[in-house]
């Protein structure tokens, strides 16, 4: 087929980069040519429009042995291990196709994770649908569920953490980040930079068939009423092959085989032989033949496009093939020699002895199109002057039954028990906390990870949102115990060619930099999905962050179920209340406007630091950051968690008591001391300067504020565990 | 006390199981699916896991693999043999226990702790265990536990039935059966009692930071009964 305009635009090129491939080439490329490129050039792999912004990420600190650009980033975290980890979207697919869609996005992170030597050890996700009157929500939800599950069950990698929010914006468009931590030895992780000239190039894994052709191109536009047509762009997934493919791996690895290493992710072996063979500032050449298929009669342009799962590129030292060879063998997987390093420095296809491509590696990678789109910035909203006799008429107990009850607060049980959480033995920390957390195994250390987002905010005010975002998680690993270490980030955006997007994600960008700076707290990975719109209604900004920290002693996490009766409750932190897109605001006063919460990283910062401290002196016995629903909603969980009660008494607050209870302040904490321990703790927050509030103590099954309000337990958990049960029954 | 864990293709408990057998004192190997010959062992274990993915009935490859003939000549003399989750699948699908697995009644995976009633302490898995109900944890899609009502007069006649789900008072109803296992049947034995096959995971159990320590009840008994 000769190769015109017309095709490339097809392929999703703008006329300029069709014109741009040509003169770098000085000739028109032919098909296959033409399809690498567009797969190279397209926005998921090319971060056309995010590079410029990503270099401004705060990407540095003393724990990060790799930060972004590799396959995932790796912290140290002491005694010669390292965690490696990553987070990554699969929107567009899982709309189309939801169990498979995100069965093959965990698929493809874990992936990404064992390629550099780590066994994975937990997944983790954050999952956002349309409203929950929406008619497709229920399946969606139904499908990815059951797709996460699907994949992570069978690979025997527990799922220990996620986030699940509903809201309109995702109506058209769903969002599915996943993320995969793993262990591996500081001195055993593997790169994907190839080495040494005429070095056998092992393909390794599943057969590659038709499946995913074009996936990565389908994941860089917007979606259309025929978005239906697009299913064959879903890569379909084998969780069994990919275990056996994890094995296999970290078998071969635990030799001296392997020079470079790359899982055929997004754009297949297209993205995976040209990454190593630019990071190594080498050529490549593939005899296309050799390669594994699962359908006959498949082109070079089907072969070098297709999206098939679990498959790997290994680049393995001169004469090791015989040894490599064995253990695949032994794990039933494909094994075949399809090519060699060259230094031609370009890469040169071969199909029934003839050339079907020949292309400068740099062409495709440092060449690629890189734009400074325009962007609007966002300003501040004007806080609403809400009126205060509304709150008079507002009784806690029904404000709280409806904010427990709501779609973004109700417990989640009925998804992660579909999710095996407990295998590997080493989870101590389970779904439903505020981080999920692991030991690493035979050690006394663990591991926490969290994952959230806050979409409303960052609408509200991109710039604070961003900031929110990276605390928030940082909160959820301090209330576990955990020193923050590193965070990964999933940058989920409308169209970038529209400049309201396009500002959001900028803004968002410099909120998670700014915050992650000032808190020690570095990006090391992560990926960016733009154009999550449908017929030009765009989502929420939603950056998701997975933070990862450590628990140098795992007997001393924290969980937040309240433990004694007659413990001291305090709330850490100022309470201004800030109701503008608090959950009381957008659901009870069905008020969407205002700023969100301000961020102050002084305070952040400080109390975090502190309450780490008081853990390490064994002073608190639970504690729980403060979100979603404020106070009151924090109060509620740690008592169904616990199954005791709490005295409120009158706290000497100056606000409206809505207001101090339902207010979503950033940067606060609860937590449950002994009152032995009072005087010093007291001692402690204070020589700190961090503000605290005493709350109560734990009493006996009941929720009394005040003596005019009382609630049980079970009346708290009966509105906060049925409503997803009975909304997917 | 020397045992075995075999590994198939897609087990992913081996390990777990391999930790738990070790820490509670047997001295523990891996074994191959491919591999002929057993090491000599007082028990063998099955694990938990997706042998060949589960894409076939949950366990009928793996029955057929090469080192199931000399797990079934084992059991048939006698020897100890345990199938835990998976495992329990293929002690089915080989024919060492009766019934079948079904998919989970609300067809989802369950991942959660339950409860389990041991009735029957004729035999070598739970002689002298001093409790009665035990906290134990299930991950699986396919243990809804199946058998005719021949099969159910003749496992029943036999005291066949291992572990029964119930709540944290022993008491075995509809509401608490997390699969809609016939009975509640959680576990089963052959006729010997030299074969249990049962859902739930005691390896999951054996600490107090996991999810429970009921398992470790379980491994210790287990090893003095095999002394």
């Amino acid at each position: 087929m000769l190769v015109n305009e017309k095709i490339a635009i097809e392929h999703g090129l703008k006329s300029d980069e069709y014109k741009k491939i040509c003169k770098l080439l000085k000739r028109t490329p032919n098909i296959t040519e033409l399809g690498i490129f567009s797969a190279m050039w397209n926005e998921h792999c090319s971060y056309k429009s995010s590079r410029i912004h990503l270099k401004k990420l705060h990407t540095k600190g003393k724990k990060v042995i790799q930060g972004p650009g590799e396959n995932a980033g790796v912290i140290d975290i002491e005694d010669g291990d390292a965690i490696v980890f990553k987070i990554e979207s699969h929107n567009h697919p899982s709309f189309i196709e939801p169990y498979q869609g995100a069965a093959t996005g965990v698929g493809g992170i874990m992936r990404d994770v064992f390629t550099m030597g780590a066994r994975p050890i937990a997944n983790l996700n954050s999952i956002h649908f349309g409203s929950t009157q929406n008619k497709k929500t229920k399946n969606l939800l139904r499908g990815v569920v059951h797709g996460i599950g699907g994949y992570g069950n069978c690979m025997g990698v527990p799922t220990i953490a996620g986030q699940t929010s509903f809201d309109r914006s995702y109506n058209g468009n769903i969002l599915v980040n996943a993320m995969t931590l793993g262990l591996v030895k500081k001195d055993k992780i593997f790169y994907s930079k190839a080495a040494g000239l005429n070095k056998p190039v092992i393909y390794v894994g599943s057969k590659t068939g038709r499946d995913g052709i074009h996936g990565a191109s389908m994941a860089s536009a917007s979606f259309d009423e025929k978005i239906e047509e697009k299913k064959p762009t879903v890569q379909v997934g084998d969780p069994f092959t990919e275990k056996l493919l994890l094995e296999a791996c970290l078998e071969l690895m635990s030799g001296d085989s392997i020079i470079a290493i790359q899982d055929m992710g997004a754009a297949g072996l297209t993205s995976s032989s040209i990454e190593m063979a630019s990071k190594g500032n080498l050529g490549i050449e593939i005899n296309l033949n050799k390669v594994p298929c699962r359908e006959t009669k498949m082109t070079p342009y089907e072969i070098m496009l297709s999206e098939s799962q679990e498959r790997m590129l290994i680049v393995l030292e001169s004469g090791k093939e015989e040894i490599a060879k064995k253990i695949f063998d032994k794990w039933n997987l494909d094994f075949a020699v399809i090519g060699k390093t060259t230094n031609t420095k370009n890469i040169e296809l071969f199909f029934d002895n003839k050339q079907v491509a020949n292309i400068p590696v740099n062409t495709l990678v440092e060449n690629s199109p890189m734009y400074d789109r325009k962007w609007k910035k966002s300003k501040l909203p004007k806080k609403n002057k809400i009126n205060k006799t509304i709150f008079k008429s507002l009784k806690i107990k029904d404000t709280l039954k409806k904010i427990l009850s709501s779609p973004n607060v109700c417990s989640k049980e009925w998804i992660w028990q579909q999710y095996d959480h407990t295998v590997m033995g080493d989870t101590i920390q389970k779904p439903g906390g505020d981080s999920g957390v692991v030991r690493v195994h035979k050690t006394d250390k663990a591991i926490a990870a969290t994952v959230d987002s806050s979409a409303t905010y960052c609408w509200a005010h991109p710039l604070t949102g961003g900031k929110q975002v990276v605390c928030e998680t940082w909160r959820n690993l301090i209330s576990v115990g955990a020193k923050p270490i590193a965070v990964t980030n999933c940058l989920n955006f409308g169209s970038p060619e529209k400049e309201g997007n396009m500002g959001e994600f900028v803004e968002c960008v410099q909120g998670i930099s700014e915050a992650c700076k000032y808190l020690d707290y570095p990006v090391v990975s992560g990926n960016v999905s733009f154009y999550n719109e449908t017929k030009d209604i765009g989502i929420k900004p939603t950056p998701t962050i997975g933070g990862v920290g450590l628990i140098k002693d795992y007997k001393k996490m924290i969980t937040m179920d309240f433990k004694e009766i007659d413990n001291i409750v305090l709330v850490i932190g100022k309470t201004e209340g800030h109701i503008d897109q608090s959950l009381l605001s957008r659901i009870i006063l069905n008020e969407n406007n205002g700023p969100p919460p301000e961020v102050n990283l002084f305070n952040e910062k400080n109390n975090g630091l502190t309450l780490l401290t008081l853990i390490e002196k064994n002073f608190i016995k639970s504690a729980h950051d403060i979100s979603l629903g404020g106070i009151i909603t924090a109060i509620s969980k740690m008592c169904i968690k616990g199954n005791k009660g709490i005295q409120i008494k009158k706290p000497k607050f100056l606000i409206n008591e809505i207001e101090y209870f339902f207010s979503e302040d950033q940067g606060r904490y609860l937590i449950e001391i002994n009152p032995k321990d009072f005087k010093e703790v007291i001692k402690i927050l204070d020589k700190n300067s961090v503000h605290y509030d005493e709350m109560g103590k734990i009493i006996d099954k009941e929720m009394i504020i005040d003596q005019k309000t009382k609630l049980t337990i079970d009346e708290l958990k009966s509105y906060n565990i049925n409503w997803l049960k009975s909304y997917m029954v | 006390m020397k045992s075995s864990v075999i590994t198939f293709p897609g087990s992913n408990c081996d390990r777990d199981m391999d930790v738990a057998l070790t820490k509670f004192g047997f001295k523990n190997k891996m074994v191959w699916h491919n591999d002929q010959e057993l090491p000599k062992s007082d028990l063998i274990v099955l694990p938990g896991g997706f042998s060949y993915g589960d894409y076939l009935r949950c366990g009928s490859m793996a029955s057929k693999s090469k080192i199931m003939n000399s797990v079934i000549n084992f059991a048939k003399s006698g020897g100890l043999v345990m199938g835990i989750c998976n495992g329990f699948q293929i002690l089915v699908e080989a024919g060492l226990v009766p019934g079948v697995l079904l998919r989970n009644k609300y067809l989802q995976f369950i991942c959660k702790n339950v409860h389990v009633k041991v009735d029957n302490k004729e035999n070598t898995f739970f002689k002298n265990l001093d409790k009665k109900v035990l906290e134990f944890h299930i991950a699986h899609n396919e243990g809804n536990y199946f058998c005719t009502n021949d099969q159910l007069k003749e496992i029943e006649d036999n005291n066949q039935i291992a572990i029964y789900y119930c709540d944290q008072n022993g008491d075995t109803n509809d509401q608490i059966n997390p699969n809609g296992s016939i009975k509640n049947i959680a576990g089963i034995f052959n006729k010997e009692k030299n074969v249990l096959g049962m859902m739930p995971h005691p390896e999951r159990m054996i600490d107090e930071s996991l999810s429970g320590e009921d398992g470790s009840i379980f491994f210790k008994n287990l090893l003095n009964n095999i002394k």
